[in-house]
């Protein structure tokens, strides 16, 4: 039980659980999407799933960053650092992602300067204690992490740090929900909406999903109680025939999102025509380029981009489990030729992969919520 | 890297005005307030850190109950190590206090 009783307001989850079982119809099975790899890796930690009943189905999207990047261009990231003087910057996140040659950390091991950093700003300082090399900072992230990439190119330009650059890979969460719910062999009901996104670009930006899509969406915290309290409040709409965006993360995500997060992605993105994502393919302005007025510090305007495009391995089927139409185990290389020590795709690298949450919670079954207190 | 840290502002930097230094269960760090610029924090306030970024300001308890969420996630040892390395400090300066003790 001693897991249970950490959890805050344990009482409140039962009582959430219980909710939900009142709330779903016996007759109808609910497909509900949570956008964000944080949710889904919470989603596994927790063991949330049993809590819920067997018609209320959650489905992983497509919210975690190193798994929607197309191989391609880690490729492209990974040849512009094999130039001379030349050092490959990224969050711990990228350094075991495979690249048709290896991971950066492979790459490390023969002998390329790949250089693991915590904060944008960290690969600003490795520029300017080596101003003998280039320092390329290879970035990925959703609304999340742009900001911070921006301010960074902002004081980059400022402080004139012309040894420094930015892979931009950043992509936007909006265009990924279109193409899902675009997608015709996916049905959904709802969504439970990305957090900290929300932090940056508030709840707006969500109402198309429920004027247009009829489907309600609920941007929720990453509590057992918070994601249990989104799917009553997705439920409640559905029960009632509703569907608009509501904010169970109030405490952290304002309406309006962060302005100042905005106009800092404004001043240094623009929107790329298209963009590759794994599993979804070219989807239309859905991710961010450097703008033409920061081109100095744009590895991509600056240096000559192989442009590589590679095709995943024809039997890891990523793709399919990113769109939430097949669930991790359903792929042929699951737990056998991939897994978190040896992975073939992004999925199992990352924490927020549902393949790596998958792996490490539903294999070893932890003490959770639900079976704790059924013991 | 999509970790929401918790930190209290200690203090803003004298000669860094988007500069503050924050404590993390002990461990003090410089984070970078730029997009907090509309409604910057003093010290003493909560905020949620990304990437070295202050990202939005939160009151004490839900601070309190974002660092018990990363604890149940198992990520406080990843977020202590972030929070050493985001590489706002100056040269040589390692300021922090105590290491987190699981």
């Amino acid at each position: 039980m001693k897991f249970v009783d950490e959890f805050r307001a344990p009482e409140l989850i039962a009582k959430a659980g219980e909710e939900i079982r009142k709330l779903a119809d016996p007759n109808r099975h609910y497909r509900i999407m949570e956008v964000c790899g944080g949710h889904t890796h919470a989603i596994y930690r927790f063991g949330l799933k049993d809590l819920l009943p067997a018609n209320v189905e959650l489905i992983h999207g497509p919210g975690c960053p190193v798994c929607v990047l197309p191989m391609g261009r880690i490729d492209d990231g990974l040849s512009l650092a094999a130039q001379p003087d030349f050092v490959f910057s990224a969050f711990g996140d990228m350094m075991r992602v495979p690249g048709t040659h290896g991971s950066p950390l492979e790459y490390k091991a023969r002998g390329m300067d790949v250089r693991i950093v915590y904060s944008p700003a960290d690969a600003l300082k490795l520029a300017r204690n080596n101003p003998e090399k280039h320092v390329m900072f290879f970035a990925i992230g959703f609304e999340t992490t742009a900001p911070s990439t921006a301010l960074t190119l902002m004081r980059a330009k400022a402080e004139a740090l012309n040894n420094f650059s930015v892979f931009c890979n950043h992509v936007t969460i909006i265009p990924a929900i279109r193409a899902i719910l675009d997608s015709p062999d996916m049905r959904l009901d709802g969504f439970v909406g990305p957090g900290h996104v929300s932090t940056v670009i508030g709840c707006r930006p969500y109402n198309w999903i429920a004027k247009d899509e009829g489907k309600p969406v609920v941007v929720s915290g990453f509590e057992p109680l918070d994601i249990l309290q989104s799917v009553v409040m997705l439920l409640r709409q559905l029960r009632e025939g509703e569907a608009k965006v509501e904010n169970q993360y109030k405490r952290v995500v304002p309406w309006e999102g962060n302005r100042a997060a905005l106009r800092a992605m404004a001043e240094v993105f623009e929107l790329r025509p298209y963009f590759e994502w794994r599993g979804l393919g070219f989807i239309s302005q859905s991710a961010l380029k450097i703008r033409t007025s920061y081109a100095t510090w744009d590895s991509e305007q600056r240096f000559t981009v192989p442009g590589v495009r590679v095709t995943d391995p024809k039997a890891a089927q990523c793709g399919e489990v990113l769109k939430g139409v097949l669930k991790p185990a359903q792929c042929k290389l699951f737990g056998r030729e991939c897994t978190p020590e040896q992975p073939v795709g992004a999925l199992m690298v990352s924490s927020e992969g549902s393949c790596a949450a998958y792996y490490n919670y539903e294999h070893r079954k932890p003490v959770t919520i639900a079976n704790a207190a059924a013991g | 890297m999509c970790l929401a840290i918790p930190g209290k502002i200690i203090e803003l930097d004298a000669q860094n005005s988007h500069l503050a230094v924050v404590e993390v269960v002990g461990v003090r760090r410089r984070v970078d307030l730029g997009l907090l610029q509309d409604a910057p924090p003093v010290p003493g306030d909560w905020v949620l850190i990304h990437v070295g970024f202050a990202m939005s300001k939160i009151s004490e308890a839900d601070a309190a109950d974002q660092m018990q969420t990363l604890t149940l996630l198992g990520e406080t040892e990843a977020a202590m190590q972030e929070v050493r390395g985001y590489g706002l400090e100056n040269d040589g300066q390692d300021s922090s206090t105590q290491r987190w003790k699981q």
